[in-house]
């Protein structure tokens, strides 16, 4: 089988893993600020139908449309940042996983989301190189990102919150940025979605593709952003390459993640970096 | 740069607790200030007042010519008081070399190598490998690390909670050196102790706290004299005088 035919066959899952591997990107910015902040699939869902909106009912181009997706997800962020911003673990997960099913019960409800029955026929226009220059912009970013100071104040708020104000670290400050730095990506994530499928509905980014992120996240190892697109690569593939795990694809997972956990529970990073963090 | 720490009638409250009332105390440039006080006196209420981390009822804190009470922990940090911590708050999963890079996390430009081992130098752990895991160091040597930390900071002002905490006393007897060498670059160290020993070796002045307030103020060898100490906290003054 020559590499044409692969691509014909398998087009739209080589699309959606390089989909999947920015929305682990985006949940791994927050991880590695400590923050189960659970609200990316809902981020993506929100820039998804705004980009669709964007360019079917006011023409946008593509670019542009994808940019005001982004701008609207990082706001959505930024709003939701405040009123968790004493939250902390478990509680932190719950307010932000409740903020994700009002993104969803929302967009099953009004009339410009086209309701449960979804939006069709969305400009099919984002094409496999797109989506992998996307993903190797936002990798290079955080590779970037991760050279800064900024890098460091993540990690020390991820260790010791109070610690890390003892020594100068803005807290709220981190915990805001990393939730705006994801939210964003999620975002882009999103507006990929929407225009390399061209069909949205408000399942699509519910509870249960949040889930499926943090399962990615887990499995590559919560502080590693590498390893979270491993997860996401790996996980996306499986059911495709065994046949049988397409019909047990929760279960699946789900046995996966307690491997991992009980037997690698840092992650499967912790394979190719020895020690470190 | 060297600037004076000053309480003012300094109260904190926690609940109906008066952890602290009307405290005022300076610490200078240079010495070294002991406080001492029996458990649950506010010496550790006073130091978390002090960096942010307990809100004030009453009273004002100064670092030279500024206010800072009232400002985030964070804040206070990058204007120059360091602190450790009674129990130890490394980052205990990152390695000697991040630690230090932390308490540096408010300076400019990156700590290199050399700069880290000056400051394992100057808290009396030279020989420490900069890419250990904090946890993994021996109690003592995290002790030292923390004032590393401190160290890095450039503070002006540095506070020290029971820094001697489960050190033996041969180590006891070293840190005090590593206290003095640090007054004597001209910072004001802030020391609670509750090894007398430790306390007149190292201080310069004493402040005893009693119920969250100031019972006595002196030099060492005074507060070593003064009877209501003795009575709160040295020892019953029937012992004392037996």
């Amino acid at each position: 089988m020559n590499l044409g035919t692969f691509y014909a066959q398998h087009s739209r899952l080589i699309d959606q893993i390089g989909i999947n591997a920015l929305l682990a990107l985006s949940l791994s910015v927050s991880l590695q600020a400590g923050q189960l902040a659970l609200a990316q699939a809902a981020f993506a869902g929100i820039a998804a139908y705004v980009s669709a909106i964007a360019a079917m009912q006011f023409g946008f181009p593509l670019a542009a449309a994808i940019a005001v997706a982004i701008a609207a997800a990082a706001l959505a962020a930024a709003a939701l940042a405040y009123p968790v911003r004493k939250l902390r673990g478990i509680f932190l997960a719950i307010a932000t996983i409740g903020f994700g099913e009002i993104v969803r019960v929302v967009a099953n409800n009004v009339d410009i989301t086209g309701g449960a029955e979804g939006l069709s026929g969305i400009p099919n226009d984002v094409t496999t190189p797109i989506i992998y220059g996307a993903l190797l912009l936002v990798a290079l970013a955080l590779v970037a990102l991760a050279r800064t100071k900024f890098a460091l104040a993540v990690k020390l708020t991820r260790e010791d919150e109070n610690a890390a104000r003892g020594v100068g670290v803005d807290v709220g400050m981190v915990r805001f940025a990393s939730l705006v730095i994801g939210g964003a990506i999620a975002g882009l994530a999103g507006a990929l979605y929407a225009h390399a499928f061209y069909f949205l509905t408000p399942t699509d980014f519910g509870f249960a593709r949040m889930e499926q992120i943090l399962v990615w996240c887990v499995i590559g190892g919560v502080t590693s952003p590498a390893g979270a697109v491993v997860g996401a690569v790996l996980l996306s593939i499986l059911p495709e390459v065994i046949r049988p795990l397409a019909d047990y694809r929760e279960l699946t997972s789900g046995l996966i993640l307690l491997g991992v956990i009980l037997f690698v529970p840092n992650g499967l990073s912790m394979l190719w970096a020895k020690r470190g963090v | 740069m060297a600037s004076e720490l000053r309480l003012v009638g300094v109260g904190v409250r926690y609940g109906g607790v008066q952890a602290l009332d009307d405290v005022s105390l300076a610490v200078a440039p240079g010495r070294v200030l002991g406080l001492i006080g029996p458990n649950g006196a506010g010496k550790t209420t006073l130091i978390n007042a002090t960096t942010g981390f307990a809100t004030l009822a009453a009273g004002s804190i100064v670092l030279g010519e500024r206010r800072i009470d009232g400002l985030p922990p964070h804040r206070i940090a990058r204007a120059g008081i360091a602190r450790t911590y009674q129990n130890i708050r490394l980052f205990g999963a990152l390695d000697v070399r991040t630690n230090l890079a932390a308490g540096a996390y408010a300076q400019a430009g990156r700590l290199s190598d050399d700069d880290a081992r000056a400051l394992l130098a100057r808290a009396g752990v030279p020989d420490v490998p900069l890419a250990a895991t904090a946890a993994a160091l021996p109690y003592g040597d995290q002790r030292r690390l923390e004032i590393a930390r401190a160290l890095a900071a450039r503070p002006t002002i540095v506070m020290l909670d029971e820094p001697a905490a489960g050190m033996n006393p041969a180590e006891t007897a070293r840190l005090v050196t590593t206290i003095r060498a640090i007054a004597g670059e001209g910072i004001g160290v802030l020391l609670i102790e509750h090894d007398m020993a430790l306390v007149r070796a190292a201080c310069d002045d004493v402040v005893v706290l009693n119920f969250g307030a100031v019972l006595a103020r002196g030099t060492p060898a005074e507060i070593a004299r003064n009877p209501a100490v003795i009575d709160a906290y040295l020892g019953t003054s029937g012992e004392a005088t037996a």
